[in-house]
C-alpha cells in the first residue's frame, strides 16, 4: 500500500469515517447514555442492603458496640432488605437492637412508647433519609442515623439499567427475528400480533388443558412451546405467501398481523366465556394463569439478573453465531444482497426465506411467552405497535431495509438505543405524547442514516481504492 | 440535416469512437451497422445528448449543436427509440403517447384533444390500434409501433431507431419499417440500427459501417471514405467484409497439447418458446466449444437452461451419459455444471459481501463441519489457494467484491467454480468489461481447465475471441444453431458473421 506523507491525513480521515460508518450506532448509544446521565443527575438515597450496612457502620462508629438501636423502615420489600442489613451489621458487632419498625410514622410512635414503657434504654435510631424526616423519629430525642446521600445519575444505577434492559427484552428478542427478515430485504409487520397470540395460546393451554393451578412444569413447558410453535407457524405462512405466491412481504405480513390479532382476541374472549359460563361480554381481558411457576420466566432472576435479560442475551449470542458461523447465515446475507446471484450459486433461496420468516415468528412467539409470564397471563392486546418499535430498533442498529446489510450485534445496540431513549424520556419526565414525537423523529433519522450510509461507504471505498490500486499492466 | 464532424469519444481503456464523420439528409434513412462494440451505441448516445463527445463537432439543421442532455436533444427534434420499450404497460395507448409531453391546460388533461391526436398519429402510421387499449394487451410489434408513434408525436426532425425489430416477427418488422420510410417521406431523417442486414438492404437509402470506432464504409458530405459510394443496392457480402475487416491481432495463449475425448455434455432438442428452438449439440471432454451469434440469438438462454437458471420447455441434457435434472441451479451445480453469467455484477456476485464470502457461497457444504457450521479455517485456506493461483488482487479476503476491478471480480467467480470442481463450465461473455491483462489470464485459465479434461462452452460476441479460443464453434441465429465451424482458427470471420446474420439461410424461419 503505497502511501506518502499526504496519505497520513487521509488515513486518519478514513479511519474516522470507518469508525463512524461501522459503529455509528455504538457512538449514538454512548452519546444517549451520557445525555441521559447528565439529565438525571440527582441526589441519591438508595434503600439497599449496601446502604443498610453503611448505616450500621455509622451507628457503631458513633456509639460503642453496647448501644441500643431502633431500626425504622417502611413496609416495602426494599426497606426490609435495608433494615435486615442494618440488623445484621449491628448484630455482628454485638449491639443491642431495641426494636424494629416496618410501617408508618404512627407505628414508630407506638414502638417508642412501648420501649419507654418497658423501661428499655434507647441510644440511636437507624433509618433512611425518608423516615428520618418523620415526626416521631425527629422528636424521639436520640441520635438519628441515615445513609449519607450523594449525587449520581439516576439513569446510571444498576437498578435502573437492569430495569431498562428488562423492560425492553421482548422488543430486543423480536428484533432478532426481524433482523433476519430485513436482511433478506423483507419486512414482518405481524410480530406484535404473533406475540399476543403466542401468549394467549400458552395461557389458555395452561388453564384449560394442563391443569391450571396444578399444572406440572412439563405442562407449562408444553403450553409455552405450543405458543411459540403457533407463532412460528404464522411466520411460515408469511414465508409461504412471500416465496410461493410472490406476495410482497409488507402485504403478506400485514394480513397475518390482523388475522393473528383477531385470533388472540377470539381465544381470550372464548376462554372468558367458558369461565363465566356462557353469557360473558365480548370484551378482551387477559387470560389469567394461576400456576405460580408460570411467572418465573418473566419475573425470576438468575444471579440477580432478570430472566428476560438472560434469555435475551442467550438468544443474541446464538443468533450471532448462527449468522456469522453457519451456512444458513451466509445464505441469508447472500439472498439479501443479490437473490439472483445467490440462486445461480446454488443457494436454496426458497428454503432460506421460509426459514427466516419462520424464525421471525418463533422469536415473536418467545417474546409473547415472556410477556405472558411477566403479567401472569396472556394479554390479547399485548404488543400493539411493537412491529414499528422493532423495525426502528433494527434499522437504528444499522441494518439496511434494502437487504444484505446488518448485524446481530447492531440490532442489540439498536434495541438498547430505543430502550435508553424511552427510559431517558421517562426519567426526565417527558409526557408520553412528546415521547411519540421523539420516537418518530428517531425513526426518520435512522432511515435518513440508512440512505446516507452508502454515500459514506462509497466515499470510503473511493479513498481505499485510491490508496491501494496498483497500475494495471 | 445532421452532420457529424470527426467525433471522438474514449472511455477508460477503450477508444469508442475515433474521428467519425457522418451526415444524414432530410428524407433519408441511414442504416448504421457494425459488430457488437463497434461504437454504434456510443454514437447514438452522443447524438441524442446522453453523452458528450471528447472531440469533434455536431451540426444539426445548419447550427452547431452540443446537446446538454437528452431532454435538450428532444427539444431540438431528435427522437430516439430504444431497444427496450419505454411504455408504461398499465396505461392506455393514448396516455402513453402523451406521457410526459405536458399537453394539458392548466394542469387538466385535454382528453378529447388527446384522443383525436392519438387517432391521427396512429393513422399516420397506418396502425389499427385502439387508442384506449392498454399497452399490456398489445403485441410486441404493436407496442414497438406505439413507441414510434410516441416519438412522432414530438414531430421529430431526426428519428433514431436502435434495433427496433430485434424482438419482432419478420412480418411485424416489415410493417414497422414501412412506417419509418413514411416518416422519411414527410421530410424527416432517420438513423436505423440493425443487425438484420436484409432489413438494411430493403429500407435504408445509405449505409454506414462502423468498426472499432471508425467509419469504414459510408458517405459524408465530402464523399466516400471507404470502398463503394454507399449507394444501395449494396452487396451484403461487401457489408459483412466491411464489418469484420482485418484481424485486430488479438493475442491468445498457445493451445495446450490437449486430448479431446468423447462426448461429455449432450444437449438434445432444447427449446423455450419462440426464443430457443430445438438446440442440440455435444461438448467433448477437454473441448472448448464456442457459441457465436448476434445479441439476441439465444446463446445466453441456452447456457442458462443448461445450468438450471432458466426453465426450458423441451429437450434434455446428459452429462457423462446421465440425464440431468435442470429444475434449479442448485441441482445443476451439484451435478457439476456451472455458469459464469454474462451479467457478472447482477448475477455472478453478491456485491455487498466480501470476496471470500462470494467464493465460498456455492462451496459451503465442502467447508462444513457438523450441523452447518462453517469451518472458517478450511474456507480461508481454500480461498487463499485460488487467490494465489489465479492471482486475484485484494487487500484482504474480506474486501467487498464491489470494490474490485472487473478482472478480479471475474476471477472470484472463476475461483468459486474451480473450488466446486465443475465438469462443465459455461462461460457467458467471460471477458466483458475486463482489461487486456486480466483478459489474457482468463484465456489461459480456459485453456488450462480444458486441458484438465473439463468441457467449456464459450459464449462471446467478439468473433475474434470465439474463433481464437475455441476448438469448434457453433453459430446461432434466431434461436437455432445454424452452422458449425470445425476449425475456427482458420475460419473466415466473414463466413461466421454471415451465418450469424442469417444470410443465405433457407429464407424466413417459420413463425411460431
Amino acid at each position: 500500500m503505497p502511501e506518502g506523507d499526504g496519505g497520513r491525513v487521509g488515513r486518519w480521515r478514513r479511519r474516522l469515517l470507518d469508525l463512524l460508518g461501522r459503529n455509528l450506532s455504538v457512538v449514538v448509544l454512548v452519546l444517549l447514555c451520557l445525555i441521559s446521565s447528565v439529565a438525571t443527575w440527582r441526589e441519591q438515597n438508595p434503600i439497599t442492603s449496601r446502604s443498610g450496612g453503611a448505616v450500621a457502620r455509622q451507628v457503631l462508629e458513633a456509639c460503642q458496640a453496647s448501644c441500643s438501636v431502633l431500626v425504622v423502615a417502611r413496609d416495602t420489600e426494599a426497606d426490609r432488605v435495608f433494615a435486615q442489613a442494618i440488623e445484621q451489621g449491628l448484630d455482628a458487632a454485638g449491639a443491642r437492637i431495641a426494636g424494629s419498625v416496618f410501617g408508618q410514622p404512627r407505628d414508630v410512635r407506638l414502638e417508642l412508647e412501648r420501649i419507654a414503657g418497658a423501661g428499655d434504654s434507647l441510644d440511636a435510631i437507624a433509618t433512611h433519609r425518608i423516615a428520618s424526616d418523620w415526626g416521631p423519629v425527629r422528636t424521639a430525642g436520640v441520635r438519628v442515623f441515615a445513609p449519607r446521600s450523594y449525587h449520581w445519575p439516576t439513569f446510571l444505577t444498576a437498578r435502573n439499567l437492569l430495569n431498562v434492559v428488562n423492560q425492553n427484552a421482548d422488543i430486543a428478542i423480536i428484533a432478532l427475528g426481524m433482523t433476519l427478515v430485513i436482511l433478506t430485504a423483507g419486512i414482518d409487520l405481524s410480530v406484535g400480533s404473533l406475540l399476543a397470540l403466542a401468549g394467549v395460546i400458552a395461557a389458555v393451554a395452561v388453564q384449560e388443558w394442563f391443569g391450571g393451578t396444578a399444572a406440572s412444569p412439563a405442562g407449562l413447558l408444553a403450553a409455552m412451546l405450543l405458543g411459540v410453535g403457533a407463532a412460528a407457524l404464522g411466520g411460515l405462512l408469511s414465508g409461504t405467501m412471500v416465496t410461493a405466491f410472490r406476495v410482497p412481504p409488507f402485504v403478506a405480513t400485514l394480513g397475518l398481523m390482523m388475522v393473528a390479532r383477531g385470533l388472540a382476541l377470539i381465544l381470550a374472549v372464548g376462554h372468558q366465556r367458558r369461565l363465566v359460563g356462557g353469557g360473558a361480554e365480548g370484551t378482551p381481558e387477559a387470560v389469567r394463569v394461576d400456576a405460580a411457576a408460570f411467572a418465573w420466566l418473566g419475573n425470576g432472576a438468575v444471579l440477580g439478573v432478570p430472566n428476560p435479560i438472560v434469555l435475551m442475551l442467550v438468544l443474541f449470542v446464538a443468533a450471532h453465531l448462527l449468522m456469522t458461523r453457519t451456512m444458513f447465515g451466509r445464505y441469508v446475507y447472500a439472498v439479501g444482497g443479490n437473490v439472483e446471484a445467490a440462486r445461480l450459486s446454488g443457494v436454496p433461496v426458497t428454503a432460506v426465506l421460509l426459514a427466516v420468516y419462520c424464525l421471525c415468528g418463533a422469536f415473536a412467539g418467545l417474546a409473547g411467552i415472556v410477556d405472558a409470564s411477566r403479567f401472569e397471563g396472556g394479554r390479547p392486546n399485548a404488543g400493539e405497535l411493537y412491529e414499528l418499535q422493532v423495525i426502528a430498533a433494527v434499522v437504528v442498529g444499522g441494518a439496511s431495509l434494502a437487504g444484505g446489510r446488518g448485524r446481530i450485534a447492531g440490532t442489540l445496540i439498536g434495541a438498547m438505543i430505543i430502550a435508553v431513549i424511552q427510559n431517558g424520556l421517562n426519567i426526565a419526565g417527558v409526557a408520553s405524547y412528546e415521547q411519540k414525537v421523539v420516537f418518530g423523529a428517531l425513526i426518520l433519522a435512522a432511515v435518513l442514516l440508512d440512505r446516507l450510509q452508502p454515500k459514506i461507504a462509497s466515499r470510503r471505498a473511493r479513498m481505499t481504492r485510491a490508496s491501494t490500486s496498483t497500475p494495471v499492466q | 440535416m445532421l452532420e457529424l464532424h470527426r467525433i471522438s469519444k474514449s472511455y477508460p481503456g477503450v477508444d469508442a469512437l475515433r474521428g467519425v464523420s457522418l451526415a444524414v439528409g432530410a428524407g433519408e434513412v441511414l442504416g448504421l451497422v457494425g459488430e457488437n462494440g463497434a461504437g454504434k451505441s456510443t454514437l447514438i448516445r452522443i447524438v441524442s445528448g446522453a453523452e458528450r463527445p471528447d472531440g469533434g463537432r455536431i451540426e444539426f439543421e445548419g447550427e452547431t449543436a452540443g446537446f446538454a442532455s437528452p431532454a435538450d436533444a428532444r427539444e431540438r427534434g431528435i427522437a430516439v427509440i430504444h431497444q427496450e420499450l419505454s411504455l408504461v404497460p398499465q396505461l392506455s395507448v393514448r396516455e402513453n403517447l402523451f406521457l410526459g409531453a405536458g399537453w394539458s391546460r392548466r394542469g387538466i388533461l385535454r382528453r378529447r384533444w388527446e384522443g383525436r391526436e392519438a387517432r391521427r398519429l396512429l393513422g399516420l402510421l397506418e396502425l389499427d390500434i385502439d387508442p384506449d387499449a392498454r399497452c399490456s394487451e398489445l403485441s410486441l410489434g404493436a407496442r414497438q409501433a406505439v413507441e414510434v408513434a410516441k416519438a412522432l408525436a414530438l414531430e421529430p426532425r431526426l428519428l433514431i431507431l436502435d434495433e427496433p425489430t430485434a424482438a419482432l416477427s419478420p412480418r411485424e418488422a416489415r410493417a414497422l419499417l414501412r412506417q419509418v420510410r413514411g416518416v422519411a417521406r414527410r421530410g424527416a431523417a432517420a438513423i436505423y440500427i440493425s443487425h438484420r442486414l436484409e432489413e438494411i438492404e430493403a429500407f435504408a437509402d445509405r449505409v454506414a459501417v462502423l468498426r472499432d470506432g471508425e467509419l469504414v464504409h459510408g458517405v459524408d458530405r465530402r464523399g466516400p471514405t471507404g470502398g463503394g459510394d454507399g449507394r444501395l443496392p449494396l452487396d451484403r457480402d461487401e457489408l459483412i467484409e466491411a464489418m469484420v475487416g482485418r484481424s485486430l491481432s488479438m493475442e491468445f495463449p498457445p493451445r495446450l497439447p490437449e486430448a479431446i475425448g468423447g462426448p461429455r455434455l449432450e444437449v438434445r432438442g432444447l427449446s423455450a418458446g419462440r426464443r430457443i428452438r430445438d438446440v442440440s449439440f455435444d461438448i467433448r471432454r477437454g473441448e472448448v466449444l464456442g457459441l457465436a451469434g448476434l445479441v439476441g440469438a439465444g446463446r445466453t438462454d441456452v447456457a442458462r437452461m443448461i445450468s438450471g437458471a432458466m426453465a426450458s420447455d423441451g429437450g434434455e441434457v446428459r452429462l457423462d451419459g446421465r440425464r440431468l435434472d435442470l429444475r434449479s441451479s442448485r441441482r445443476a451445480i451439484r451435478s457439476g455444471i456451472c455458469l459464469l453469467p454474462e451479467d457478472r455484477r447482477g448475477q455472478g456476485l453478491v456485491l455487498s459481501r466480501s470476496a471470500r464470502d462470494n467464493f465460498a457461497l456455492p462451496n459451503l457444504d465442502r467447508f462444513r463441519r457438523l450441523r452447518g457450521v462453517v469451518d472458517r479455517r478450511r474456507e480461508g485456506r481454500a480461498f487463499s489457494r485460488w487467490r494465489e493461483q489465479l492471482d486475484i488482487r485484494l487487500s484482504s479476503p474480506r474486501q467487498r467484491v464491489a470494490t474490485l476491478s472487473g478482472g478480479n471480480q471475474q476471477k472470484v467467480v472463476i475461483a468459486k467454480w474451480l473450488e466446486r470442481g465443475a465438469r462443465v463450465v459455461l462461460c457467458d461473455e467471460p471477458t466483458r468489461g475486463i482489461d487486456v491483462g486480466a483478459r489474457y489470464e482468463i484465456y489461459e485459465w480456459i485453456r488450462r481447465i480444458a486441458s484438465e479434461g473439463k468441457s467449456v462452452l464459450l459464449i462471446s460476441s467478439e468473433l475474434e475471441e470465439v474463433l481464437g479460443m475455441s476448438d469448434r464453434v457453433l453459430v446461432m441465429h434466431d434461436g437455432r444453431i445454424r452452422g458449425e465451424i470445425p476449425d475456427p482458427a482458420r475460419a473466415d470471420p466473414a463466413a461466421v458473421l454471415r451465418i450469424a446474420a442469417g444470410i443465405g439461410l433457407s429464407e424466413e424461419p417459420p413463425v411460431a
